[in-house]
């Protein structure tokens, strides 16, 4: 659903040099319109939850997609646990998984049943909460090939699965996606998509619009070519497939694509801004996630970053990685793009969730915005009908870029903070994980703010220590990540997109790689790396409760309403990840390099906290 | 990852494991468990080598690489049995094998490897331009002028500043839009994925490619066309960047005893291994 926002008087405007032009933003915050069109609750509907996946997530029992709903506000209706009372919570049930990668997906709650995901093997398990203890109802094990772990590099998350018509739809590591009957757990069908034989692999979680799963690929860094392709729901086939780089004819751009900038324009650019054949190994994976807008039949999604190429090899925009899609569902066809990072120098993918809101603009005109926590530090309001930037300001201390020239939309970069060869760049802020990276981000239409959860870490680039890969000596970067301005390694910042700053910050220790939820009862619910799930309150920040869960936690919370009509809170931790591989890969935190460059910034993770994955779900009382 | 054989005591200088930790060490007991744990009761040791099994000329499943021969002389001259744990060699691979304990050797790795301590190397090779023979093209420097117009093959690895050197070397010329890339890690569901870049000269597809000496002189040897190979000239512009690089073999951190096992294999049985090495093409360069 789209929040509806409206003036308040009174508001703080723009601080923006957008706001020069467009005049002072001003946004307020209502509680949510009811949906008429509301359907009757799981329990009503016997456990047929069939139709149109958006509609039932307007059911706040329910929880059916990673993100919520379509427009990824991860807000919840339910306001039964709130600030009175939230001091009360408490465990109901867990349920381990038995795994040590990085748990990140999202449960979903679909009826009476939950249904997780869990990293590498991929297996999905159904729990009936009508039960005491939430039993297991079935399980499935995918299989995926033993192989995917070696030759499909380090990253063995899952962000989790889509619900639509009956069915359960998520990927495998493998690079399969799989459609699973939710009540039996039976394969439906299954589509190979990616070959881990080039390096693909596919880690995201699916949208379903339309009656078709949207999905794409992972292993940019391998020299794959990233794709986004549309299954029908009900066969598996592949009804479109939109490539990242290259021809138009293959990233579907024709005669219905409008940019909102001049640079966004020509006739195939997917070619013509690469090098040579750069384009056919050019990266622009697929592998964050994607929000619709039913109204203006468009679906929303980023690519990831170019590669494999150092960017001095890659001169060029690098079209179309490190930007924003706007696509129709039905056919694939690009109406519009916008490149948060052209020609990429940072591994700056531009995967992050875009969380749709309509604004009513001062002067009276309402904007459909599509808002946007960037890997390059910043915060952009698009408005997404037409993908212009009405304002983009840096959510945290950034020093390679200088905003957004606002005039041709480009990134405006800092050449001093440029890698470059044979040279030690120091205090590049934000470091390549970004000032923000996948961990979702919630947004609340009666507070009006914007909930980030994000790393605050800076780093220096040499580009020349010897490694090894494939009997090829190869030189690496000695990369190494550190703590920014502050010392704290993690940030939750409330963004007002109104004033275009912060409404308040939460420092955390370590990156905070959890997603956040928020509620009608106000309350602002998220993980931190070392194993505390919090509660702080959504309008000031101030923490309310906590709980120490076993592993550190970096999945997405969900909210939903149980078989017993009451509100519960349910979240997967289990360290890992990118950030956290130091613990669960094992690695050697004395080598400032490992995992990236993560090893010096994370180097007391492993003290802090150890793997395995566990299921959470908490209660008024708990113990229910 | 394969089962290693029944259990049978350490390769003898290994000695026996040494876990570093409490945590470590349940690591180890689980990895090991059903595996090759040494024990003092077997008759013969066993060799645990670390190798990806599909990774032609160095090593593959079936023992056809130099890799899987150096191997074979190590376990005969120890009396030992040859065992592998088969992993891709990318990124994870050190930390799946030799980390996890399942297995003590990596045969080749670059002497200045950070992830493992490194015996003596016991070759130098350099990457090599590969071109048709019959093109006479001698190109021997990244400074000839000729780079800016012929097609070139170059093998890429990441983004983040991860690239072979020669892809450094190129992009630090300004040398890219007749540079064509191919995969470091070939189309692993191939028999020799690092074929490719070399098949591309022989096929003229490319004029020159720049590759990793023992992959080019491999594959060269089975080129209908003939192909050159020229060893790539130290870099003026960046002197501190290597195209040849010394090749030790790999052990766990901590394990001087293992090391100097193969220390002293490596300098008793260097004729046999430069033998091996001669049989596979390898390109030996001098050292600094």
């Amino acid at each position: 659903m789209m929040p509806t926002l409206e003036v308040r008087s009174g508001q703080i405007g723009f601080k923006l040099p957008v706001a020069l032009a467009m005049a002072t933003v001003l946004l307020a915050c209502h509680r949510q319109p009811q949906h008429t069109s509301a359907p009757a609750s799981a329990r009503e509907l016997g456990g047929n939850l069939r139709g149109d996946p958006g509609v039932l997530a307007q059911d706040d029992g329910q929880w059916v997609m990673p993100a919520k709903n379509y427009a990824s506000t991860r807000f919840s209706g339910l306001d039964e646990i709130n600030a009175r009372n939230v001091s009360r919570l408490g465990v109901s049930w867990t349920f381990s998984t038995g795994m040590v990668a990085g748990h990140e997906a999202a449960p979903l709650v679909v009826g009476a049943t939950m249904f997780i995901v869990t990293p590498f093997p991929n297996v999905v398990y159904a729990f009936d909460l009508s039960r005491p203890g939430a039993p297991i109802k079935w399980q499935y094990d995918p299989k995926p090939l033993g192989a995917s772990k070696g030759v499909a590099c380090c990253d063995l998350v899952n962000r989790g699965a889509a619900y639509a018509d009956g069915t359960i739809f998520f990927n495998t590591l493998d690079g399969r996606t799989i459609a699973l009957a939710a009540d039996t757990g039976q394969p439906k069908w299954i589509t190979q998509l990616a070959d881990i034989n080039k390096g693909e692999t596919m880690t995201m979680a699916p949208l379903v619009v339309k009656g078709k799963v949207l999905v794409g690929n992972s292993g940019g860094e391998f020299g794959v070519r990233g794709w986004l392709v549309a299954l029908d729901a009900a066969s598996g086939a592949v009804v479109w497939r939109a490539y990242s780089t290259g021809p138009d004819k293959d990233v579907l751009i024709g005669p219905t694509f409008k940019p909102f900038y001049p640079s966004d324009r020509g006739t195939d650019l997917g070619i013509t801004t690469w090098p040579g054949e750069g384009w056919r190994t050019g990266g622009g994976t697929v592998w964050g996630w994607l929000s619709y807008d039913p109204e203006l039949d468009l679906i929303y999604y980023g690519t990831a970053n170019p590669g494999p190429w150092n960017p001095e090899q890659r001169p060029g925009d690098n079209k179309w990685t490190a930007g924003i899609f706007a696509r129709r569902p039905d056919t694939g066809e690009a109406i519009w793009y916008y490149q948060t990072s052209p020609h990429d120098l940072f591994d700056h993918d531009g995967v992050n969730e875009l969380v749709l809101a309509d604004v009513k603009m001062n002067g009276g005109e309402t904007r459909k915005l599509a808002l946007r926590a960037d890997r390059n530090g910043l915060l952009y309001a698009l408005d997404r009908t037409t993908g212009e930037v009405l304002s983009a300001a840096p959510f945290g201390f950034v020093n390679s870029n200088r905003g957004v020239d606002m005039k041709t939309g480009r990134l405006i970069p800092v050449a001093e903070k440029a890698p470059q060869q044979g040279v030690v760049v120091r205090d590049i802020c934000p470091a390549a994980p970004g000032m923000k990276d996948w961990q979702p981000t919630s947004f609340s239409p009666r507070t009006g703010l914007l909930y980030i959860p994000h790393q605050n870490l800076c780093e220096d680039i040499e580009a020349m220590a010897t490694s090894y890969i494939a009997g090829t000596p190869y030189v690496g970067a000695s990369v190494a990540y550190k703590a920014g301005p502050g010392g704290n390694r993690g940030v939750v910042t409330a963004w007002d997109p109104a004033a275009a700053k912060a409404a308040w910050t939460i420092q955390e220790t370590f990156p905070v790689w959890s997603g956040t939820v928020v509620t009608a009862g106000d309350l602002l619910f998220y993980g931190t790396m070392e194993g505390w799930f919090k509660a702080v309150n959504a309008k000031t920040g101030d923490l309310l409760w906590q709980f120490k869960c076993g592993s550190g936690v970096i999945g997405q919370p969900i909210v939903y309403k149980g078989p017993d009509g009451h509100e519960f809170v349910a979240v997967l931790a289990g360290v890992g990840g990118w950030a956290g591989a130091l613990v669960s890969n094992d690695l050697d935190p004395r080598d400032a390099t490992a995992g990236n460059g993560w090893g010096a910034a994370l180097a007391d993770l492993k003290t802090a906290t150890t793997r395995g994955g566990m299921l959470y779900v908490f209660s008024l009382g708990g113990g229910r | 990852m394969s089962a290693p054989g029944a259990p049978g005591p350490c390769f003898p200088a290994t000695g026996a494991h040494r876990p570093h930790s409490p945590t470590w060490r349940l690591i180890a007991a689980i990895a090991l468990a059903g595996a090759a744990y040494c024990t003092a009761r077997a008759a013969q040791p066993s060799l645990r080598v670390c190798a990806d099994p599909n990774n032609l000329p160095f090593s593959n499943r079936a023992g056809e690489g130099f890799e899987n021969r150096i191997a074979e002389l190590l376990a005969a001259d120890r009396h030992a049995r040859l065992e592998y744990t088969w992993w891709a060699q990318r990124r994870g691979f050190v930390r799946n094998t030799l980390g996890a304990g399942v297995c003590d050797v990596i045969i080749g790795v670059p002497r200045s490897f950070e992830l493992t301590q490194t015996t003596r190397p016991y070759y130098r090779s350099s990457y090599v331009f590969v071109s048709k023979a019959a093109r006479r093209l001698g190109v021997r420097s990244f400074d000839d002028a000729r780079l800016r117009n012929l097609k070139i093959g170059v093998q890429m690895i990441g983004d983040d500043f991860n690239n072979s050197p020669p892809a450094h070397a190129l992009a630090s010329r300004g040398i890219v839009k007749n540079v064509v890339g191919y995969s470091v890690y070939g189309d692993y569901s191939r028999p020799s994925p690092l074929s490719e870049i070399v098949s591309a000269v022989d096929r003229g597809e490319v004029d020159v490619a720049v590759v990793w000496g023992p992959t080019a002189g491999y594959f060269a040897r089975s080129s209908r066309s003939g192909l050159t190979l020229t060893p790539v000239a130290p870099d003026g512009e960046s002197p501190t960047l290597p195209f040849a690089f010394d090749i030790s073999m790999g052990v766990r951190r901590g394990d001087p005893g293992l090391s100097r096992t193969l220390d002293e294999f490596l300098t008793r049985r260097r004729a046999d291994v430069e033998a091996i090495l001669d049989r596979y093409g390898v390109p030996r360069v001098e050292g600094d």
